[in-house]
């Protein structure tokens, strides 16, 4: 992508090298260490790969003590610090600095305890999503959160993202499915908030370090509630000639009073995509695609699906399959998981936005991304958890290309500030991390922006921990004029800004 | 006369020093004004919930009575937009319209204080974040909150969130402010989910008091997949002229005759559905083992209407102390509370309500160390008049403590916010 502004060096970092990397020895097991240059490589980039930054070491502690002391010693020697989950993140948020310790929690992957009886398990943050559930499964519960991900993205890195999913409408984000979280603070301290009780009594720290994307603290433990499958899990599968016909009906399903388990849409550029790439069996004359997704008891399920083929039959669907078996369910999904991958092979290099809107605005925002595909001339497919609002418009592009970078960059933001238009804002699960930095200006202004570096700033005092993500450093709100600067003192002074 | 006093000249102050903005241009001004003079000062809405947390000295209050409407309500978007100090009965009465409800439901404590119903407003629910019986399975207000608009200690406008529910754009302010009990923001604009309402609902009543046949059925519930909405347990009051017998005159229903303890559960949805999980709770429960009887929905209604007003505890003169702990450690309590004090417990074995008499202020103390052993925390809702504060309203470690601290510095940097309503030095 184009070229990144990141935080200034601090060459006394990198000056002292040798005697960092002597002390991490110290404080962990030395081969717990990694400052070779082969050895770091494959921690460059994290998911947003077109982004890469080699770290001034990689360390891997193995338990709570050896991150409060890591954090302990950069603090006191100024030594910025970037946390690293499974390295999935589709934002930059994990994206390493020259002068940064790289903090990776992949050592933290084992569940501390399975607990049944208050319905939760509590797990080192590295374990996966899907681990989670792998745990409990053989006595039919579940943890709810599922980004497309799960497979591969660490419990720590969900929290750190408030990771959502496809049945997030229905069930929640992470930060509705977590019960407590160890972190540790850049000065080192240990702190524990909530347990295996619901809500907390006080200032809720888990609500504010859940999304703060690894800017607050260290997370080192988390306590997940753990959720009884539901008793019947149906799905239909329904075609729509017009994006307008399909939009309406997704918005009249909610607007009806049913609160789908989960519900997504794709369009004929997505669906015919799948369809190659899995075979999912989507009808391919359907302009759009939606799949409803349906839980609860038998007669429940049923009486819904029954609503919901009224609605669609109201909007004009062309064709509507409902799933017979379990089987059948997931073949539904099949396509809709593969989504990412399919676009993969359609051309050289796909970005993915992440905005979300008000439901009712889905057609009008397809429409809006319609027309600047053909203004950008790149091609487009989009898949969207319409239950919640959330677009994932994935364009497709050749990124050894320059110019067609630029203009995908350029796209990409148009499609953001259209969601923050139509009433949305820029991401709805995958962060701000570097990648969406620049554009905090389009949801707020900079005396909300203020407010929330003054926490940052009250809570990691030096800027060290993760700097130079979610917050603006170009700060086009500055550019503009309206930079506040309250009482002559400015936060972060040494961040650059043009 | 400065700029600023002009324009706050122009706010409505009564003889007790009480301002009442009419905006948030207002607020803001006003708060500007209150810092610059380095002046203390008490958040009030209606102060339906005002007896919860310690007292506050200032001498300014802030009213944020005028602050009140509904700004934006769409259905089919699932959310309401309202300015921060509107009534909860008029969201209610607005949400009712479309079938809709706020799931978490909310508490009415009129009832414990003044044996009648004072619902308050949205903002005073914000900030007390104490949501009803549905919380183990839908959530407290904290996750129903999709954003905010207010003034913090300096007299900034900010705001965080939306009014879209997947969100993850720069911190989750909504839930910070959630809970705080007026000492980080001054509310003006509240965003909250809402959802449609369930046609119908049963309540399954269980009679019975042994404990540990009540700590299996909970955990059974937990465990079922009937999607139960609703499991409290009453236990008999206990024979002391210190504790008002009222239980059966606040439950008396045609279908509920049994005098003694009993456990209750919710069902909700359609005829059939309702049917369903009857029958499958029958299997789960093993009822027909059991004394039972079922609640039709004109009783089932109100019933758990009651219990979210706690009813049980109308007018109280005693403390009453809110517990909350991991469900399995809830026979140590029970077994700790016996017939001695007045209590119930909702949530599915995790939330009591506890009743502590006047004159034996120490017990206090003595369940708040339980409560810490079990890995839970306890919040004094209300004091009696011979409360000696022996122990403090809310729990806090010292670590939580500093970071809070930190916290309220980043919005509200000279305490002019409710100081010391929750913890001394916040």
């Amino acid at each position: 992508m184009s070229e990144l502004v990141l935080p200034k060096i601090d060459k006394a970092t990198i000056n002292k090298k040798e005697y960092i990397f002597k002390n991490l020895a110290k404080i962990i097991n030395p081969e717990n260490v990694l400052s070779h240059a082969d050895d770091i490589k494959p921690y460059e980039t994290d998911a947003l790969a077109a982004y890469t930054q080699t770290p001034l070491a990689v360390v891997m502690p193995e338990n709570t003590e050896e991150v409060s002391n890591i954090l302990k010693f950069c603090h006191k020697e100024n030594i910025k610090v970037v946390p690293r989950g499974a390295g999935t993140g589709l934002s930059g948020g994990a994206l390493p600095l020259n002068d940064a310790i790289l903090l990776s929690l992949g050592k933290f992957n084992k569940i501390i305890e399975i607990d049944f009886e208050n319905k939760c398990v509590v797990t080192q943050p590295g374990v996966t999503n899907l681990g989670i559930t792998h745990a409990v499964q053989h006595k039919n519960f579940y943890y709810a959160p599922d980004p497309s991900s799960q497979l591969a993205c660490s419990i720590g890195g969900n929290v750190a993202e408030n990771s959502g999913g496809v049945h997030s409408l229905k069930y929640g984000t992470t930060t509705n499915n977590i019960l407590g979280v160890e972190m540790v603070m850049m000065d080192g301290t240990v702190c524990r908030v909530g347990g295996k009780t619901l809500d907390q009594e006080g200032y809720d720290l888990m609500g504010l370090i859940c999304g703060s994307e690894g800017l607050l603290g260290v997370i080192t433990e988390v306590t997940v509630k753990i959720l009884k499958n539901p008793q019947v899990v149906k799905a239909a599968l329904i075609g729509f000639p017009t994006i307008e016909e399909g939009g309406n009906a997704a918005s009249e399903i909610i607007s009806s009073g049913i609160v789908p388990a989960g519900m997504e849409i794709m369009d004929k550029a997505l669906i015919e995509a799948t369809d190659n790439f899995s075979k999912a069996g989507y009808p391919r004359d359907a302009e759009l695609l939606l799949i409803v997704e349906l839980d609860g008891t038998e007669s429940e399920v049923d009486e819904l699906l029954k609503q919901v083929r009224s609605i669609c039959e109201k909007n004009n669907c062309s064709s509507l399959k409902l799933s017979k078996n379990e089987k059948e369910r997931l073949s539904f999904w099949a396509g809709r998981k593969a989504a990412f991958p399919a676009c993969g092979a359609m051309a050289p290099d796909y970005y993915c936005m992440d905005g979300s809107i008000p439901r009712g605005k889905l057609a009008e925002a397809l429409l809006e991304i319609k027309r600047l595909s053909e203004k950008y001339k790149l091609p487009v497919a989009n898949c969207f958890h319409a239950g919640d609002g959330n677009l994932h418009p994935l364009i497709m592009f050749d990124g050894s290309d320059k110019e067609q970078l630029r203009k995908t960059e350029e796209f990409g933001a148009e499609i953001l500030k259209t969601c923050v238009r139509l009433g949305g804002v820029i991401t709805g699960e995958h962060g701000v991390g570097v990648e969406k930095r620049e554009l905090m200006c389009e949801m707020f202004n900079n005396t909300d922006i203020q407010q929330q570096l003054d926490i940052k700033k009250s809570l990691d005092e030096k800027n060290l921990l993760n700097p130079g993500k979610v917050y603006p450093i170009l700060r086009k709100c500055a550019e503009e004029g309206r930079v506040h600067v309250h009482r002559n003192e400015e936060k972060f002074p040494d961040l650059p800004r043009f | 006369m400065s700029t600023e006093m002009k324009k706050n000249s122009q706010i409505f102050q009564d003889s007790n020093n009480t301002y009442y903005p009419e905006d948030e241009l207002q607020v803001s001004n006003l708060v500007q004004e209150l810092y610059k003079k380095n002046q203390p000062t008490e958040i009030i809405g209606t102060g339906s919930k005002n007896f919860i947390g310690n007292n506050i000295q200032s001498a300014k209050k802030l009213s944020m009575s005028k602050l009140s409407g509904v700004i934006e309500y769409l259905p089919e978007e699932l959310y309401i937009k309202v300015k921060a100090n509107t009534p909860l009965e008029l969201v209610e009465k607005e949400l009712e319209k479309n079938n809709q409800e706020l799931a978490f439901e909310p508490i009415d404590f009129g009832f414990i204080e003044n044996g009648k119903s004072n619902k308050g407003t949205i903002a005073g629910h914000l900030a007390c974040n104490f949501a009803g019986s549905r919380r183990f399975k839908v959530g407290s207000l904290r996750d129903h909150i999709l954003g905010f608009r207010g003034v913090n200690g300096k007299g900034d406008i900010i705001k965080s969130g939306g009014t879209v529910v997947k969100n993850v754009t720069g911190y989750d302010l909504s839930k910070l402010v959630t809970g705080s009990f007026g000492t980080l923001v001054a509310l003006t604009e509240i965003t909250l989910k809402v959802l449609p309402k369930k046609k119908l609902s049963n309540t399954i009543t269980i009679h019975t008091d042994d404990k540990k046949l009540v700590k299996n059925l909970f955990d059974k519930i937990s465990s079922s997949s009937s999607e139960v909405s609703g499991a409290v347990y009453i236990p008999e009051e206990p024979k002391d002229e210190n504790y008002d017998q009222n239980k059966e005159m606040v439950f008396k229903f045609n279908d509920l005759k049994y005098k003694g303890s009993f456990l209750a559960l919710r069902i909700e949805g359609d005829k059939i559905s309702i049917d369903e999980k009857l029958k499958a709770l029958t299997n789960e429960l093993e009822l027909s083992k059991l004394n039972t009887t079922v609640l039709d929905v004109h009783q089932s209604t109100p019933f758990w209407k009651k219990i979210n007003n706690l009813e049980i505890f109308k007018s109280t003169k005693n403390n009453l102390l809110r517990v909350v702990v991991p469900p399995s450690k809830g026979p140590k309590l029970m077994q700790f509370l016996g017939n001695k004090y007045k209590y119930y417990i909702d949530w599915c074995g995790s939330l009591y309500w506890i009743e502590v008499q006047s004159k034996k202020n120490s017990k206090v103390s003595d369940i708040k160390k339980l409560t810490k052993e079990l890995g839970g925390y306890l919040t004094i809702i209300k004091t009696s008049d011979e409360y000696d504060y022996e122990e403090t309203i809310f729990t806090v470690d010292d670590i939580r403590l500093l970071i809070s601290e930190k916290i309220k510095k980043s919005f509200d940097p000279k305490r002019i916010f409710n100081p010391g309503k929750m913890y001394r030095g916040i």
